[in-house]
């Protein structure tokens, strides 16, 4: 743009009064320090801070929001949630990158447990897996024997099924079923979307086709967000048990596994699992409580 | 349309109730999008003036990289800096991961390229007479210089301007190095990609009235700014 040429030789003088322009000039070089000074702050804040990697399941189901504030309030201390896959909440575990993890998979919990990323694995609570669709059921899974002969008829109808696709847990179980079912799924028909469990009930719901929902998610998102209808339900195959775990601290020095234990402790004492079989949506128990050991 | 009307009335209604968790998601996203752009200026534009000013052999191969470099998705930068700071990598020790710092360590990475381009840009497109005249005048090299960004600082707003846009509608490095915690490193744009999980369209689009909002007064802040300058 051009510019008076009497410009350069002024500014380059510092005689020039010192305007508003200075003082923000000055404010804008305290910032740094100020974010620092913040930072350093939440560092420092870091020790009572619990992390737990947890299914997506847990958190969308809304148990947690019942859960933490007890637990915070008696522990002294503020849980970071950390809500992935089953599958990336153990490997969050496995570079002990958190203190303590919720997950639902049984054989991936036992594997990390063995490998001595884990330590203290214990049941929580369970719930079941369900196969929703259509109302109208256009494979007819309704009156199938078992979850397997339900997933063969999908795939004979060739009607779309949306498989999260992203090493969750409910993902470990639906790719457990196809193989019962001797199955390989392929096709235009089978959908591995790689979302969480709620955008995989979106799609489904979408497409007019068929998934297989933890029956947590699925009560949640009955209220208004999903017209599909559970078409396929209480097998013992259908079960889904969440398990929680400390990270093994012999492995990784640096985790919280004072904070963790009072977390296990919690869930499993008489104060969690009463919350826990007291939760419910839309009036429905959505999680329920071990039987007595 | 009654979706949209929806959402409309529900942002009204988070702003009104002054939820915790919107407030702090705001905060968040402030407070992270601003230090990274402060440090991405910090280190951008003197970096971008510099090649802009300067003649050296290989000026034009390094101007297609930071160009190529403003293509890389935030998903790549999200996982060479989890890499960095996890557990197991370089700065494990440091526990930055899941925090706002390590989101700011991203994210400034984010903005680094569109602030050293636009800022080279500005020099580039300023009258080439400027550094000899102020040479000529007595100055000393960096007085020169000093002059030079005083004559493309509209162009180096523009850079800031871009690169906090970038950053502050940023998700995916956002996501993975922040890990959306609530009341901690959950952003403005991580809560939306969660209620969009949790199927909350219409909350989740509230969110997005409320980001557009927070980005139209900053804007609106700088340009007030710029105009009172030129004044």
């Amino acid at each position: 743009m051009p510019k008076p040429p009497s410009a350069p030789a002024k500014a380059i003088g510092t005689s020039e009064p010192r305007d508003w322009r200075y003082y923000a000039v000055v404010v804008m070089s305290a910032t740094p320090l100020f974010s620092l000074i913040v930072c350093a702050g939440m560092l420092s804040a870091a020790d009572a801070r619990l992390k737990l990697s947890t299914t997506t399941s847990t958190q969308d189901a809304g148990i947690l929001d019942v859960l933490l504030p007890p637990f915070e309030k008696k522990c002294q201390c503020q849980v970071n949630v950390i809500a992935v896959g089953t599958g990336k909440a153990l490997k969050l575990g496995e570079s002990g990158d958190v203190d303590v993890v919720l997950v639902h998979a049984r054989p991936m919990e036992d594997q990390f447990v063995a490998a001595g990323f884990g330590v203290n694995r214990r049941d929580v609570m369970y719930n079941d897996f369900v196969i929703i669709g259509p109302r109208d059921d256009p494979a007819h899974i309704g009156d199938a024997k078992t979850a397997a002969d339900a997933l063969k008829r999908i795939e004979a109808a060739k009607i779309p099924f949306i498989s999260r696709g992203d090493e969750s847990g409910t993902h470990q179980k639906e790719m457990e079923l196809w193989r019962t079912a001797g199955l390989n799924p392929q096709g235009r028909w089978y959908r591995s979307v790689g979302q969480g469990m709620g955008e995989t009930i979106i799609m489904a719901t979408e497409v007019r086709g068929y998934t297989i929902s933890d029956r947590g998610t699925y009560t949640k998102f009955k209220q208004g967000k999903t017209d599909l209808r559970i078409l396929f339900e209480h097998q013992s195959g259908l079960l889904n048990p969440y398990g929680v775990i400390a990270v093994n601290p012999k492995k990784f020095p640096w985790v919280r596994y004072d904070l963790a234990m009072q977390f296990i402790d919690f869930l499993t004492g008489a104060q969690g699992q009463a919350l826990i079989a007291g939760y419910r949506v839309g009036g429905e128990p959505v999680f329920f409580v071990p039987g007595r050991k | 349309m009654g979706f949209i009307t929806e959402s409309l009335w529900k942002a009204v209604l988070l702003i009104v109730s002054g939820s915790p968790d919107v407030l702090s998601a705001v905060w968040t996203s402030l407070f992270i999008s601003a230090n990274s752009i402060l440090l991405a200026s910090l280190l951008g534009i003197p970096v971008g003036m510099g090649i802009g000013v300067g003649e050296f052999p290989l000026k034009r191969v390094l101007l297609t990289v930071l160009n190529s470099l403003m293509a890389m998705p935030t998903v790549v930068i999200g996982l060479l800096v989890y890499s960095v700071i996890s557990r197991r990598g370089v700065l494990g020790a440091w526990n930055l991961l899941f925090t706002p710092i390590g989101m700011i360590l991203g994210l400034t990475l984010l903005a680094l390229p569109i602030v050293t381009n636009y800022s080279l840009s500005a020099v580039k497109g300023a009258d080439p007479r400027i550094v000899p005249t102020a040479l000529t005048l007595g100055a000393t090299r960096f007085q020169s210089l000093l002059q030079l960004t005083r004559e493309v600082r509209f162009g180096i707003l523009a850079a800031i301007i871009a690169g906090f846009g970038r950053v502050i509608s940023e998700v995916g490095a956002a996501m993975m190095l922040g890990g959306n915690i609530r009341g901690y490193t959950r952003t403005m744009t991580t809560a939306i990609a969660l209620e969009t999980e949790k199927g909350e369209f219409a909350y989740g689009l509230a969110l997005g009235i409320i980001l557009m909002g927070v980005a139209l007064a900053i804007n609106a802040l700088l340009t007030f700014v710029q105009e009172k300058r030129r004044s």
